[in-house]
């Protein structure tokens, strides 16, 4: 690619931004950085595994779920409809509450429950983010899949069909594929929300990224400056996930062009 | 009180041992936040999608700046920068200019971030809606001698509504369902109302399923209403 020239007027912003970044970085406290920075990575990691495992989770059940909206029986379709509709319409911070204060009010009471192997992941506050997450990255992402399904042409799969393919070779071989590759775009914006929605695990007491600046907080008595970092950490992470479905989508359609 | 022997409808009643009352507050509260940061975002979108499309390279330029923050970064984070940070600074500003200190409440706040967030969203609906608008029908709105301000309103925005309307429903819901957000500074909408009569009673899963019923109500009677207002603005043209 061509180097452009920067037209003037963005390199004075440029300037006045990175002026702004030099006077934050020189007349604010950062010296807790140091103590905090084991803590801080620990906060990162928990954000990134939560998102890519309830991303990725999220994804494999919201496949049934778009795919049965879309060609399902009746009542399939309907129960599929249904959760969709609910996760769709009440926020998820009620989720994770509904599910951890709420179902995890009721796990003590059954009996068996207590003794089995289960126990121990029950008393912690993780598998309840972790299925809050995945459920409603399940219930936002099957709505888009069924659109995906939906749209792929007809005549692929009568084509695929006329040539005697099997019907679970032909969604595995044509209409999965095609299906992805239609949503792939919208994927880039559903995983930054589901980036956003991490820190809302913290309300129970999961120790992401935003829950150790919130004990940054407490213990300093700072006001700007962990919050301003903990902005920049999201903004970063937000920046990486555009450019890697940047750089994912033009594989994708290098591949699809044939080359 | 003993919570723990009354029945459903007890517990759910309006007046005080039951805790229904409480959670229809929460509801309006809810409601109130979320409408007033709605329309305070609608403004801001119009704003943006006219600078967007009409501004200097500079006001384009921290336009984006603008909507690729908001976007990028959680609004939980937002929430606590607009609660804690900027009333400090802003005293501190005050201060220093001999003035006093000003309170930021939480349901000023609340709309305050609601607003931004939605802004930031509709500033890219509103924008791509205007751009469908076919450039002969402003163009003839000024050979006919119309002037910018009048245009606007006469050709522009009942133009661009049928393209703008599904967004902008979107936005009402996720607009009803950040306010939810606002439980972690401490103010009592529907899901902290939810939260703080489950933990007075113990009945968590009765009274958070209850919210999330109110929840559900309202986006879909919502969803109804952006039906109608969609089937109006798109009267006359081929329902495909």
């Amino acid at each position: 690619m061509a180097e452009r020239r920067l037209p003037p007027h963005r390199l004075v912003l440029i300037a006045i931004v990175g002026l702004g970044v030099t006077m934050m970085v020189l007349q604010m406290r950062w010296d807790w950085l140091l103590d905090y920075r084991d803590a801080i990575l620990g906060g990162l990691w928990l954000t990134l595994v939560l998102l890519v495992t309830t991303s990725v989770a999220g994804f494999l059940l919201a496949i049934p779920l778009g795919l049965v909206q879309a060609t399902g029986p009746r009542p399939l379709a309907w129960l599929a409809r249904c959760f969709c509709t609910l996760i769709r319409g009440t926020p998820l911070l009620l989720q994770i509450w509904l599910l951890y204060y709420g179902l995890g009010s009721l796990f003590p009471y059954l009996p068996g429950v207590r003794g089995s192997w289960l126990w121990p992941y029950l008393t912690e506050a993780w598998p309840y983010a972790f299925v809050a997450l995945t459920l409603s990255f399940a219930g936002y992402e099957g709505e888009v899949m069924r659109g995906g399904f939906a749209g792929v042409p007809r005549g692929e799969l009568e084509a695929a069909r006329s040539l005697g393919m099997h019907p679970l070779t032909i969604l595995r071989r044509i209409w999965l594929p095609r299906a992805v590759q239609r949503v792939l775009p919208t994927l880039n914006g559903e995983l930054i929300i589901q980036l956003k929605a991490t820190p809302l695990v913290a309300t129970i007491a999961a120790v992401d990224t935003y829950a150790v600046f919130g004990r940054i907080r407490q213990e300093t008595y700072l006001v700007y400056e962990p919050l301003l970092l903990m902005a920049l950490i999201y903004l970063i992470l937000a920046g990486l996930i555009t450019l890697a479905f940047g750089a994912l989508e033009r594989s994708w359609s290098r591949r699809a062009a044939g080359d | 009180m003993n919570y723990r022997d009354m029945s459903m409808a007890e517990l759910l009643a309006l007046a005080p041992p039951g805790w229904g009352g409480v959670l229809l507050d929460g509801l309006w509260l809810s409601l109130q936040v979320a409408g007033g940061g709605y329309l305070l975002g609608l403004l801001i979108g119009m704003a943006g999608a006219a600078g967007k499309l009409s501004g200097g390279p500079v006001i384009r330029d921290l336009l984006a700046c603008y909507t690729t923050v908001i976007r990028a970064v959680p609004e939980l984070v937002l929430i606590l920068l607009l609660y804690f940070a900027v009333p400090e600074a802003l005293n501190q500003l005050l201060v220093m200019v001999g003035q006093g200190e000003v309170e930021i409440g939480p349901f000023a706040a609340g709309i305050a971030v609601i607003a931004l967030v939605q802004g930031a969203y509709a500033t890219e609906v509103m924008r791509g809606a205007i751009r469908a608008i076919p450039d002969g029908q402003i163009e003839a709105a000024y050979s006919l001698g119309m002037s910018a301000a009048k245009t606007f309103r006469r050709i522009t925005l009942p133009a661009m509504l049928p393209g703008a309307l599904p967004g902008l429903s979107n936005l009402w819901l996720i607009a009803t369902k950040d306010t939810a957000l606002l439980a972690v500074v401490g103010f009592t909408e529907l899901t902290l109302a939810a939260r703080q009569a489950a933990g007075a009673t113990k009945h968590h899963l009765l009274f958070l399923c209850a919210a999330g019923v109110l929840y559900l109500l309202v986006s879909l009677i919502s969803n109804l209403v952006f039906k109608a207002l969609e089937r109006r603005a798109t009267r006359g043209m081929s329902h495909g």
